[in-house]
């Protein structure tokens, strides 16, 4: 067999996208299938239940859990305001009384005779979720999910971290090899998405943030940075949720990579669009990389993907590991047979063939197969 | 009633994460052996979403190897039918992230930790433990519920007859979380109380309408006793009913499987205790894995009485990996402490982001040596740091009644007080892709000694193909079959190692060996290797200079038959706990010689 499959991440100019928006627990669905939606609107809308909290009544009190009901100034049901008189005990012929003041705003939901607490749950959390692509609407089921296509380009990150956003596309590298700093962003870039070259500074993520800039997408940042950025040691690679002020997409990796050419050449020919951005990262089973989606008015057509992130003679691959790592080069040979690697293990290797001429023997395991074909279909 | 011939074809599977790995197990000449082994893909995800489709492709591999036939229409033929298909087929399965439960209790230290103990042990990975007393406040708790979505809650609390109130106030507390499970918006959250029987009514009027509540014995019915079984088996039955019912395939594999199907690690968990028990043996076996490293034990519960009851523990440290969560080991040990064991000298940023991008690209192998040396040296720090938790959790009070006084009963977490004696260790057992796979065993043994700090006399092994999950399950059925398996073809013996317990200046007198007629000394700081191979057996005395321990005490001598393998045996003056030079130069300097001595990496 002269080929085998090899992950890689995709780089798709024109393809059909579907995005999944579903709400935690059942709601209002405010669209109908074949509506346009724009990336912000909002297509669907809940409540979750409120924050509860616990007071345990009996033992600020003194009292025996069955005689918490009796020194409670409201029924179970009633709306307390923070800070209101929940329960109160007078002792000594009412000279000395002990007040219980409710901790949050909301209904008592529960009062134990067992364990002596109330529970307490505040005001409904209304959940607001928007289309986040332009695109139209495939599916909608009554108040849990719609599903919003469009078609348009389609850029696969390695890394991000921050949620799901939205903006204008600004290039501010000349090409994939240059660094973001202070220097490259101004007032003008608010609320765009970014683009820059192999790495950014923390001191240029930091005025990125200052300019009010949306997301940054770029090839490489240091992992000393993203330390001082999230201000801890990320442990394990499940991301989205953070609130930085902005979304950042590393495409290539850690360190000072640049950027694919076919990836900074498709942004920059999307340089003025709108662009939808997610930052989530989840590095488990069910693997989930950041993206950028960019709507284009052209036709697409519907082909699967996964055919095309096959390894043969000729493949155009990126080495993915040390001591080539961030080299492309082309497939040469794929020996079927084991062969035995510096270290000594045992793996499957290809020959590959790098763009300055040299050549190297690498583990099959490490390269990876930029899906670069025009028209693709790619969904989750 | 006809006797039942016991199954002498066997299939077993293990539905990893990533990877389903099928193993043929046959009795020939008398004797049960590992026949072929095949593995591919795991199939709970699109497109397949069917994780039946794994196991029929894994077992397609053991077909071509052995050109037999074991599938018929996308089916396995079970029974057999005369050269077609097997006897038994049975499996485990850890996909989907494995089982991931909650615990909760009224003190921490007490019913909380016991309910721990109950979900470890049943193979389950603890999310988080909840007590009145964990110093956060209830709307944290009640968040923390909401936004783990585990797949089940054990809930504990309070001793038969004793004070209701605090169990039920932490039943309300669940309540008031309005629990989701983590799969299957369609059902409710399985919930099990094993807590005071006096508080059963009321824990039923405040869950049984907004959980799936299942009530069993309480785990600790005293301060004194500890009865963990019932809500091990009740996990298990939730796992299977719940759990598994969730994941794409399951509900066809249950009815495919000769036994129930257990959690990867409850089976290695089960083959274990039975070597344990066997073999009268003091065992710690480890399986780091890509996402998790799970460590397991068994030990005298009184260390000094070799006829008391054998206690098993299992910790699983859920961040500690070598792929998944290679980062959090960094972080969790600190970059210092994973570069004490890289015989070179490396660019801190540059490692980090070498370290960031294994992360991020988790299917990658090491290609140079340099890369080889930074992840092995990770290894060692995941050993250590899951090995650190073990003992902490394995602690007092094991087992159903085992007695111990009110004042014992009260201090468990103390550290002193853990079951894990390394001077009376007799096998550490790892597996786990950078053990079993490591290119050279020499790596694998050294890997092992400075991870887990071994002391006095102590033999290591490692899984050859990670087998111990179908041996577990294997057990179930035919525990002989899982034993001569287990013997013969799963552990592959690296050799012994001896380690005298305590510290002198590098250069100072450790000890002296006698071994086949020749006499070693070391000093502090040594470490060497003799031949000993797989399969012999030598004599050995030790005599250890007075700052030093080998078992008898300070100062004394010991004489004792050791075992060889792969690796041979090795003397370990390395004080403990090891010891290594403040200054990086004079580190990577010793380390080097260490390396050399013990023919850890190929030269240039």
């Amino acid at each position: 067999m002269a080929y085998a499959y090899s992950p890689g991440l995709k780089v798709l100019k024109s393809t059909v996208l579907r995005r999944n928006r579903r709400l935690p627990i059942k709601g209002q669905t405010l669209v109908k299938i074949g509506d346009k939606v724009g990336a912000e609107q909002v297509v669907l809308k809940t409540e979750l239940p409120g924050k509860a909290d616990v007071v345990n009544v009996m033992s600020l009190l003194g009292c025996q859990p069955h005689e918490v009901k009796q020194f409670m100034v409201k029924p179970i049901g009633e709306h307390v305001e923070k800070g209101e008189l929940l329960a109160m005990r007078a002792a000594f012929f009412g000279l000395f009384k002990t007040r219980i003041e409710s901790p949050m705003s909301g209904t008592i939901e529960s009062i134990s005779d067992v364990s002596g607490q109330v529970v307490m749950r505040g005001a409904p959390v209304p959940v607001d979720v928007k289309a986040y692509i332009d695109g139209k609407v495939v599916e909608a089921d009554e108040g849990e999910h719609v599903t919003v296509e469009v078609t348009g380009s389609f850029i696969q990150g390695i890394f991000g971290v921050g949620g799901e956003t939205y903006g204008r596309i600004v290039v501010a590298s000349q090409d994939p090899n240059g660094i973001l700093d202070e220097s490259s962003f101004t007032d003008e870039m608010k609320g765009a998405v970014v683009v820059g070259g192999s790495l950014i500074t923390y001191n240029g993520l930091k005025k990125a943030i200052e300019c009010g800039v949306n997301a940054v997408v770029v090839g490489g940042f240091d992992d000393a940075d993203l330390k001082k950025f999230l201000g801890f040691d990320l442990g394990v690679a499940i991301t989205g949720h953070e609130e930085l002020g902005l979304t950042l997409v590393l495409t290539e990796g850690f360190g000072q990579i640049p950027m694919a050419d076919k990836t900074f050449a498709l942004l920059k020919e999307c340089e003025g669009k709108n662009a939808s951005v997610n930052g989530a990262t989840q590095i488990r089973a069910g693997v989930m990389r950041p993206e950028v989606i960019v709507a284009r008015d052209e036709e697409a057509s519907m082909k699967e993907n996964e055919a095309k992130l096959i390894l043969d003679i000729g493949t155009r691959v990126r080495v993915i590991r040390e001591p080539y790592f961030g080299l492309f080069g082309t497939v040469t040979a794929l020996p079927a047979e084991l062969t035995k690697l510096p270290t000594e293990s045992l793996a499957r290797v290809l020959d590959l063939k790098f763009d300055d001429g040299t050549v190297a023997t690498v583990p099959r395991a490490n390269v990876e197969i930029m899906a670069t074909e025009k028209d693709d279909t790619a969904e989750n | 009633m006809a006797e039942t011939k016991a199954p002498e074809v066997i299939l077993a599977t293990d539905c990893g994460s990533t990877t389903t790995k099928a193993i043929l197990i046959e009795k020939r000449n008398g004797s049960y052996r590992l026949a072929a082994r095949g593995e591919a893909p795991t199939t709970v995800e699109a497109p397949a979403e069917d994780v039946t489709r794994g196991v029929i492709n894994s077992i397609a591999e053991i077909e071509d190897i052995t050109k037999r036939t074991f599938i018929r229409d996308d089916k396995l033929i079970v029974p057999r039918e005369g050269e077609l298909g097997a006897d038994a087929y049975i499996s485990t399965s850890s996909a989907g992230g494995g089982l991931q439960m909650m615990v909760a209790g009224v003190v921490s230290q007490m019913s909380t930790e016991s309910a721990a103990r109950a979900a470890l042990g049943a193979g389950a990975i603890v999310i988080d433990s909840l007590a009145t007393n964990d110093r956060r406040r209830p709307y944290e708790r009640i968040e923390r519920i909401r936004n783990l979505r585990p797949d089940m809650i054990l809930l504990s609390g309070g001793t038969d007859g004793g004070t209701v109130r605090h169990v039920v106030a932490q039943a309300e507390t669940i309540a008031a979380a309005d629990p989701r499970p983590r799969f299957g918006a369609g059902y409710e959250l399985p919930v099990i109380y094993a807590g005071n029987a006096a508080a059963r009514p009321a824990i039923e009027q405040t869950l049984g309408k907004k959980t799936a509540l299942q009530i069993v014995d309480n785990l600790r019915p005293t301060l004194e006793t500890e009865n963990l079984k019932p809500a091990r088996d009740a996990i298990h039955d939730l796992f299977l009913e719940h759990v598994m019912q969730q994941a794409p395939g399951y509900k066809k594999l249950m009815t495919w499987t000769s036994a129930p199907i257990m959690p990867t690690p409850g089976a290695v968990g089960d083959i274990m205790k039975l070597i344990a028990k066997r073999n009268n043996i003091q065992v710690v076996g480890t399986d780091i894995g890509g996402a998790t490293t799970d460590d397991f034990s068994v030990f005298r519960a009184d260390r000094n009485n070799p006829e008391s009851e054998q206690v098993f523990n299992r910790t699983v440290s859920a961040n500690l990996g070598m792929s998944y969560s290679i980062s959090n080991v960094v972080a969790s040990a600190g970059l210092a402490n994973v570069l004490r064991w890289v015989p070179v000298m490396e660019d801190e940023r540059i490692l980090r982001n070498q370290i960031r991008n294994k992360m991020i690209r988790p299917t990658t192998i090491p290609q140079n040596i340099e890369s080889l040396m930074v992840e092995q040296a990770i290894c060692r720090e995941a050993l250590r740091l899951a090995f650190l938790q073990h003992k902490e959790m394995a602690v007092g009070l094991k087992g159903a009644q085992k007695s111990t006084s009110f004042a014992d009963a009260m201090s468990q977490t103390v550290k002193e007080d853990t079951l894990v004696d390394m001077m009376g260790l007799d096998i550490i057992v790892g597996s786990g892709g950078v053990l079993s796979h490591a290119p050279r065993r020499n790596q694998s043994a050294l890997m092992m000694i400075d991870g887990f700090a071994p002391e006095g006399f102590t033999q290591l092994a490692v899984d050859s193909i990670f087998m111990m999950p179908h041996l577990g399950v294997l057990a179930q059925i035919n525990e002989d079959a899982a034993l001569e398996v287990f013997e013969k073809d799963c552990l592959i013996y690296l050799g012994t190692v001896i380690a005298p317990v305590g510290i002198a200046p590098f250069g100072k007198p450790c000890m002296k060996v006698k071994f086949q007629g020749k006499e070693y000394e070391l000093k502090s700081g040594e470490i060497k290797l003799l031949p000993l191979g797989l399969g012999e057996e030598a004599e050995v005395t030790v005599d250890p200079t007075r700052r030093f321990n080998v078992g008898a005490g300070y100062g004394k001598a010991v004489t004792k038959k050791v075992k060889g393998g792969v690796v041979g045996l090795i003397l370990d003056a390395r004080c403990r706990p090891i010891q290594l030079p403040a200054s990086q130069e004079d580190r990577v300097k010793l380390l080097q010689i260490w390396n050399k001595e013990l023919d850890i990496y190929p030269e240039k």
